[in-house]
């Protein structure tokens, strides 16, 4: 397959990985930003290719993780009123909320759908007049302009029964957020790839400046990911600190326009909570004050949902890179993907899932 | 596992039998509560972690007995000198046709495949509908004619049936169950329980078609494609195995749940490890290119027309051989290997020469969201 096979190719991958060791005079510390690529590194074992020169850890990038606990109390609510549809992407429904999770409320006779593309749920509002549909609009900058488009066009069809409940975030302040941790270890990031397709990466190197810190934007395949390593070594090695882009084949550095646009548009900054870190200054987006009626929270007063994560959770180490998923006591144990604790292990992009899913028999629990 | 349709199948089929089901449920305790408000979720039926659940937490301690409790695709019962096996299986699948089959062959096929998989030649079948109130009756008759005909082509007979209707909205339009009896070849004991440390791990051909082919017509997720089901009757497949060779461990067919449930099933009930090689796992391209687009692994995608033969390292180019003369079997390729380490899991070697785990579903496989 074109754009795949050649970024899997073992031969590359290894040669690269060789290419890392020889240039690395001692384990850097680097982390992937995005979910994707975190599934990726531990699927194809590429922290245990390279696990002498560089140490790899895991950012806050899996945005089902990263939703916070009320939000889903929040969509968990509007799913069990009588008049209406909830539509979700699939891998939110298993997320745990206080009490429950949206499988749960579907079992219990919630009517909770399912959709790959956001469009659906306008079509659903437009063949059931009768009944409310909320679509709940989570994500980073990547999802953000299919769901402004989603809430223009529900706008020009004059949809009175559709609203958004939502939950997006924006990546550079948590990159902020961590690098002015006391904390920090890390010293290199990879950024992600589909966010900058959307927004280009000129925010990034306002990071840069300011933090002396090297940004790769990289892709999703093990060869993109090796690549990107070898491009924030040979930074480190050389005492450099730039945004390079090695995503070239989607990434360009003013990202892409009409996208921005529409997100400009029908969305604004805003602080968020993040599930695992607590709340983040302008680090998200809410629906303009224009579109209050296509605001899930307003129209259905959900304001007054709130909730405490639990308390035995590291996930605010983990999600930060301070610590492994396996350091963790209760992973494996009192914490599984059908059990989980908190926010990383939750979806199969979170690092403690992703290190559960892929990499257990390497660990002793 | 359709052990878990078998008994709730069979639990439903009388008035008689499911009072005598309620009965046997309320003498036995569970030896692991269920608290009261937990409920079936569709992931209870995706053969991965919570069907097991609920065979162990619920079907077993009710309904336990040395037959059932090997937990295999069929059981297998002594009449006189004769081995029978026995299996039934409901079928719901959505839509009714797709490209390849349709739920009136699947049902035929499903049931004669899980009586192969115990080494039996399938004879008989019996077939229940459970029809949906407005279903049109030519829809019946082209799913039956189907039936006939792949039964035909296996050479078994149906031999009773029953049909029940119920109110529009209580059915997907049409539900069909078909239970299947078959002879056990003499001399050939298979079982999950029974792989071993040096066996090698064939797979029949490529993963991932049936799955892929009825999610491309599902609605809302409509993508032009030519994967076809591989929906087929894999008993005389099965025949020529045995033609080579008897040193077969165990036969499973990777349906719902796909290859990773089978093998990690096999490596819990044998208590070893099993290690796959990524590069020799076969996929059809467009299977694989519809994975990437749905985020979605093959290796947890259903098949309907393939098997998983573990088979003595020995004997394992013979029986290769074998498969690939039969055009159900030309794909045939040694996948992997049985062995000591880290018993219970399945591994997979990259290409990168790391090993990562494969898991068995937690539930449904879900579509990721980026």
């Amino acid at each position: 397959m074109k754009y795949l096979d050649e970024y899997r190719d073992a031969k590359i991958a290894t040669a690269l990985a060789a290419e890392i060791r020889r240039r690395s005079t001692r384990p850097w510390v680097l982390m992937e930003i995005c979910g994707g690529q975190t599934h990726t590194l531990m699927r194809y074992g590429i922290d245990d290719l390279l696990k002498d020169s560089v140490q790899i850890v895991h950012g806050p990038g899996c945005p089902v993780c990263v939703t916070p606990l009320e939000t889903i109390d929040r969509a968990i609510a509007l799913a069990r009123r009588p008049d209406v549809t909830l539509v979700s992407y699939g891998d939110m429904l298993r997320v745990p909320g206080s009490d429950t999770d949206l499988f749960h409320v579907k079992a219990e006779g919630g009517d909770v759908r399912v959709v790959y593309s956001s469009m659906d749920a306008v079509e659903l509002a437009r063949k059931l007049p009768d009944r409310q549909i909320v679509f709940f609009a989570i994500g980073f900058e990547t999802t953000a302009p299919a769901h402004a488009m989603v809430l223009l066009r529900a706008e020009q069809f004059g949809l009175s029964n559709f609203s958004l409940l939502v939950s997006h975030v924006l990546v550079p302040p948590a990159i902020r957020t961590l690098l002015n941790s006391p904390h920090n270890r890390v010293q290199g990031f990879i950024a992600p790839g589909h966010v900058c397709a959307v927004v280009g990466f000129k925010e990034y190197e306002e990071l840069v400046r300011e933090f002396h810190v090297p940004i790769v934007v990289g892709g999703f395949e093990p060869v993109d990911l090796l690549e990107a390593i070898h491009l924030l070594v040979v930074q480190l090695e050389e005492r450099r600190a730039e945004v390079e882009n090695q995503y070239t084949r989607s990434v360009q550095y003013q990202g892409n326009r009409p996208a921005q646009a529409a997100v400009g548009r029908v969305f604004e900054i805003s602080d968020r909570k993040w599930r695992g870190i607590g709340k983040i200054p302008v680090s998200g987006l809410r629906l303009k004050e224009k579109y209050a009626a296509f605001d899930a929270e307003r129209i259905f007063d959900l304001q007054g949902i709130s909730a405490e994560e639990p308390k035995e959770c590291i996930s605010a180490e983990v999600l930060l890179g301070m610590k492994k998923p396996t350091e963790c006591s209760a992973f494996g144990v009192l914490c599984t993907p059908e059990k989980p604790l908190g926010a990383p292990m939750v979806s199969t992009e979170g690092a403690c899932a992703a290190y559960y899913q892929y990499r257990r028999h390497l660990v002793t629990v | 596992m359709p052990l878990i349709t078998n008994t709730a199948a069979t639990s439903s089929r009388s008035e008689t039998v499911s009072n005598d089901v309620t009965q046997n449920l309320d003498s036995f305790t569970c030896p692991l509560p269920i608290p009261a408000r937990d409920r079936i979720l569709l992931g209870h039926g995706s053969g991965g972690k919570l069907s097991a659940d609920l065979l162990a937490k619920v079907f077993l301690p009710a309904l336990g007995n040395p037959v059932l409790d090997r937990l295999e695709d069929q059981a297998i019962v002594s009449l006189r000198d004769s081995r029978l096996a026995i299996s039934t299986d409901s079928f719901v699948v959505k839509p009714l046709f797709f490209r390849g089959g349709n739920i009136g062959s699947l049902a035929v096929h499903g049931t004669i495949n899980d009586l192969a998989m115990g080494g039996a030649v399938p004879l008989w079948l019996t077939a229940a509908f459970i029809l949906e109130e407005g279903l049109p009756i030519e829809t019946l008759q082209r799913v039956v004619v189907s039936m006939r005909d792949a039964a035909a082509d296996a050479g078994v007979q149906i031999v009773t049936g029953d049909t029940k209707v119920v109110e529009k909205g209580s059915a997907d339009g049409m539900f069909i169950n078909t239970t299947g009896i078959g002879l056990v070849r003499d001399g050939i004991t298979l079982s999950a329980s029974q792989a071993r440390p040096g066996d090698c791990i064939i797979v029949s051909g490529t993963l991932g078609d049936h799955g892929i082919a009825i999610l491309a017509e599902r609605e809302g997720l409509q993508f032009e494609t030519e994967i076809r089901s591989d929906s087929a009757a894999l008993h005389t497949l099965v025949a020529d195995l045995f033609h080579a060779t008897h040193e077969v461990r165990c036969l499973r067919d990777p349906t719902r749940g796909g290859l990773s449930s089978t093998l990690n099933e096999i490596a819990a009930s044998s208590g070893v490890g099993i290690e796959l090689e990524e590069t020799s796992i076969p996929v059809h391209e467009e299977v694989r290119g519809a994975c990437e687009m749905l985020g979605l692994d093959p290796l947890y995608v259903a098949n309907e027309g393939k098997l998983v033969a573990i088979v003595a390292a020995h004997a394992a180019q013979k029986a290769l051989q074998a498969l690939q003369n039969h055009p159900l079997g030309k794909e045939a390729r040694i996948i992997g290997r049985v062995i000591t380490e880290h018993p219970r899991m399945v591994v997979m070697r990259t290409p990168f020469g790391t090993t990562r785990i494969v898991d068995m579903l937690a539930g449904d496989q879900l579509p990721r969201i980026c």
